[in-house]
């Protein structure tokens, strides 16, 4: 890496993070409960648009694993989402009518309350309908992991996505309010994950599951990125580049290990593929607010017209991270 | 008689407190120090939380940085005021703010009274030593190290450079072999008042201040000076991970700690309830005499070390990604390429997956699609046979596939009309066993019904593709076992190359082969490379098959093929 290289990427932090300034004015505090915020805190920071549904459990999860306090940005909800949250003691909501789209998918909303209020704190950016999982998530709460990071000087905890989903078509069984989605979306693709390395930024490129096999089995390049970044030790001058897909500095990307070993790590399951998930496709369709003009959802439409079940004989039934760890879909690295 | 516990905080004071007082109501005095670093109200709260206890103290504080002089000096400190206010005290054991008690003291006195005059402390010569951070074993003691490790990494480094280059070297005081051990220990009175009133002590200290990480070896190797029986061992429980920190206690450890006979453990993280519930309650222990055996928890550790540093060989993941040559076995086992077999015999696919009891895939890398055992479209692990995705990044399909089918050998046929982006992959891979037949593409033509144009063209391109194949098979940095033949040379006596290769991948095996592949009728074959010769093609790939004569195979035994590596 080269000294033009390096700055070129210095330039290019200063830069989202002077976007995500200017864009703070499109965010209006609905309810702030910040004050409650206590060094060391754990935040949990998420966007979101017509989620009701998912809220309950999605809350009721991040409390369980040790989240202190939620800060969260709605982006336009009408179905009660922003009442539900401002009722709740640990949430501090923003509002913002604004474009998903322009403000980078949210990228440029959540970098500026990061930098307004994680510095310092350990934090957790995921959407509702992504669930960490970490090593030992089933006996050690959140702090645990943080304290292990802290005093492992890692600054940066990587968790890929794991698409989950149902047998049978996506649509037979309902979701009701409050219950765990995975009892539905149970199933995943353990093994047919492609890796690469992106040489600007350091980190793993990572696409694969059910969506490139289902539907971009011919444009596997447009598959989506799967390598997340979602757990950091926030400072304020950290930046996210695209979703939570990488960081800068680039130090931050470097969550495996390059010399034979194993760094831990953890998944976050995800439970797009539920009932809700055709009328949310249709939905984003219209809006015209995602990723290279919707093209992933263009091509989830089709492809679960033509066949409606991501679920094949090799699916994996999931258990527990334990069954995800001896899978090599994430790892307790040397926590023990 | 009884124990004494010295304890060095710096954090967590609610657990300490919680421990000092678990220890001080069995009857064990304990002095407590607290890092002067720690703030003012923090230090009172703490004193007054344990303010109506008879047998606890506070030493006088110091600065404790890690690796300084700091902590011996508090522990000195505390010591002291532990032998001259406890005169009941026999033994002293060195603890810290995180340690916890796994067994009623009263087991911890009995093994110590059974033991008289025996000193626990880890004490090893520097030239023994392998776990030493930084690689610093006697340069410890004949160095300076005015700039912090922690905060000033760079200079530290620089400033040992430095004196290596320069040759500097401290004199280590007349009669003292330098130790090194674990900083938790349990000394006698004897010993430790011998250590503390040493008549050279000043001139130990001045010493010792300048010395690298003292706490871990002052008191190792001042007491070989004055003990009468050292066992080199800490009754503390604590395990060092890869980068010299303590590995953590967690509720999940519970019944390994149980099990595991040990005093004290080191260390407990704060939140660890269930640990502290469970151990620290007047019922808990009940084992008696038994001998600390803390193999279990060893190996836990040793293992969680081994992955962190070695890793899992042939896993390629989100946290796991090898610079080339660092893979630690690139793929997750070994496997079986074939080219030119499955041209050559007609049942090749099921005849080998019988006779060596293995899974035998198509061409993994043909051009329309994956072919996978028993023409599957999908495979473990979920594997799709789009020749896209597959193409898109081939290196992560074929690891992919040999991670998920672990446990069971993989066999796939190629050639020169796969995918060819993968090759420079299996021939770097150890674990590929690659077994060729040059010029075996030319028989499927041969026998199909194509106009003899497209023949032509195609043998031409096969052949163009094939010959760069080999050339590149040739290159030292080839790390495969590797078989080629040209097809005449193999026609002349396919079984013994077959029972070579089957013997490779079956090594105990040992049987003989009673049943050979079925292969393609051959008369003409000779004809049919001369009419391609006529054409203007030069086939030469396949080796010498003179038109005419129809090529049969031989019993006689011919040298073995040639083997690279």
């Amino acid at each position: 890496m080269g000294i033009l290289s390096t700055y070129g990427l210095r330039l290019a932090r200063k830069r989202w993070r002077i976007r995500a300034f200017r864009k703070r004015r499109e965010l209006a505090p609905m309810v702030s409960r910040v004050g409650d915020i206590r060094p060391g805190a754990i935040l949990l920071f998420s966007t979101l648009r017509n989620e009701k549904i998912r809220l309950p459990y999605f809350l009721q999860y991040y409390r369980a694993l040790g989240i202190n306090h939620f800060l969260i940005v709605d982006n336009g909800s009408d179905d009660g989402s922003r009442e539900y949250l401002a009722e709740q003691p640990d949430v501090s909501l923003w509002t913002t009518g604004a474009s998903y789209k322009r403000a980078r998918f949210g990228v440029d909303w959540l970098n500026w309350l990061q930098m307004r209020h994680g510095h310092g704190h350990w934090t957790l950016v995921v959407d509702p309908d992504e669930f960490f999982v970490y090593p030992f998530c089933d006996t050690r709460p959140l702090r645990a992991l943080t304290d292990w990071l802290d005093a492992s000087s890692i600054k940066s905890f990587p968790a890929m996505l794991l698409d989950m989903y149902p047998r049978g078509p996506i649509s037979a069984q309902p979701y009701r309010e409050g219950q765990d989605p995975f009892e539905i979306a149970s199933w995943f693709d353990s093994g047919n994950y492609a890796i690469t390395r992106n040489s600007r930024y350091g980190n793993l490129w990572i696409q694969g599951g059910p969506r490139a096999r289902v539907f971009f089995p011919d444009l596997p390049e447009r598959a989506p990125a799967l390598n997340k970044i979602p757990l950091v030790k926030w400072h304020r001058d950290y930046a996210y580049v695209s979703s939570t897909h990488m960081l800068l500095p680039r130090g931050l990307n470097l969550v495996y290990d390059e010399w034979g070993g194993e760094k831990a790590s953890g998944v976050l399951l995800h439970a797009k593929f539920i009932d809700t998930f055709a009328a949310k496709a249709e939905e984003e369709m219209t809006r015209g607010q995602h990723y290279a003009a919707s093209h992933e959802y263009r091509a989830y439409r089709d492809g679960l017209q033509a066949s409606p079940d991501l679920w094949c004989k090799w699916s994996e039934k999931y258990i527990n991270w334990r069954q995800l760890e001896i899978l090599g879909l994430m790892s307790k690295g040397n926590w023990a | 008689m009884s124990v004494g516990f010295v304890m060095l905080c710096h954090t967590a004071f609610d657990r300490a407190a919680q421990v000092a007082r678990h220890w001080s109501r069995q009857g064990c005095p304990v002095v407590i120090h607290v890092d002067r670093r720690v703030k003012a109200a923090t230090y009172r709260k703490f004193t007054r939380d344990l303010a109506g206890e008879a047998d606890i103290r506070f030493a006088p504080r110091f600065a404790c940085e890690w690796g300084t002089w700091g902590l011996v000096a508090a522990t000195q400190a505390a010591a002291e005021l532990m032998l001259r206010d406890f005169p009941q005290v026999s033994h002293v054991c060195l603890a810290s703010g995180s340690c916890l008690p796994l067994r009623p003291v009263s087991e911890l006195a009995a093994y110590l009274a059974a033991r008289p005059g025996t000193d626990f402390i880890e004490s090893v010569t520097t030239e023994d030593v392998g776990w030493t951070v930084g690689g610093l074993n006697i340069e410890r003691f004949t160095l300076r190290f005015p700039f912090s490790w922690r905060k000033n990494r760079r200079l530290f480094d620089d400033y040992v450079r430095l004196q290596r280059r320069v040759g500097f070297r401290r004199r280590i005081p007349a009669g003292l072999a330098p130790h090194l051990g674990s900083q938790w220990w349990c000394l006698t009175r004897e010993s430790l008042t011998a250590i503390l009133q040493h008549p050279r002590r000043a001139e130990f200290d001045r010493y010792f201040q300048r010395v690298w990480i003292p706490d871990e070896s002052y008191f190792q190797t001042l007491v070989r000076l004055v003990s009468t029986r050292i066992e080199s061992r800490s009754l503390t429980l604590h395990k060092f991970d890869f980068q010299g920190k303590p590995h953590i206690f967690y509720d999940d450890h519970l019944q390994l700690l149980r099990k595991s006979d040990c005093f004290v453990a080191r260390k407990v993280w704060p939140q660890a309830d269930r640990l502290y519930r469970a151990f620290l309650s007047p019922h808990a222990g009940a084992q008696q005499a038994a001998e600390p055996n803390p193999g279990k928890i060893d190996r836990l550790f040793a293992r969680a070390v081994e992955r962190r540093t070695k890793g899992r060989a042939g896993l390629y993941m989100q946290s796991r990604f090898p610079n080339p040559a660092w893979e630690n076995a690139m793929s997750a086992a070994p496997y079986s390429v074939f080219q030119g077999f499955s041209d050559l015999f007609e049942n090749f696919e099921t005849w080998l997956g019988k006779a060596a009891g293995v899974r035998v895939h198509g061409h993994l890398f043909a051009p329309a699609r994956v072919e996978f055992a028993g023409g599957d479209t999908s495979y473990n692990g979920a594997l799709s046979d789009s020749a896209a995705l597959r193409d898109y990044n081939p290196r992560s399909f074929l690891t992919n596939l040999l991670w998920n089918t672990r446990g069971e050998r993989q066999c796939f046929q190629y050639g020169p009309a796969d995918s060819q982006k993968i090759l420079p992959f299996l021939m770097r891979d150890p674990q590929a066993q690659i077994s060729v037949i040059t010029g075996a593409w030319a028989v499927p033509l041969f026998r199909a019904s194509l106009d003899f144009p497209e023949i032509r063209k195609e043998a031409a391109r096969l052949q163009k593709i094939e010959a760069a194949q080999v050339d590149l098979l040739r290159l030292p940095a080839v790390k495969a076992r590797l078989r080629i033949w040209s097809l005449a040379e193999f026609v002349e006596d396919p079984m013994t190359p077959l029972q070579d290769i089957l013997d490779e991948i079956n090594p105990r095996a040992g049987r003989r082969l009673t049943e050979a592949p079925r292969m393609a009728d051959l008369a003409g074959f000779g004809q049919f490379l001369q009419n391609l010769r006529n054409q203007g093609m030069q086939p030469v790939l396949m080796g010498d098959f003179p038109a005419g004569d129809d090529p049969r195979p031989t019993t006689t035994r011919r040298g073995r093929p040639y083997l690279v590596k």
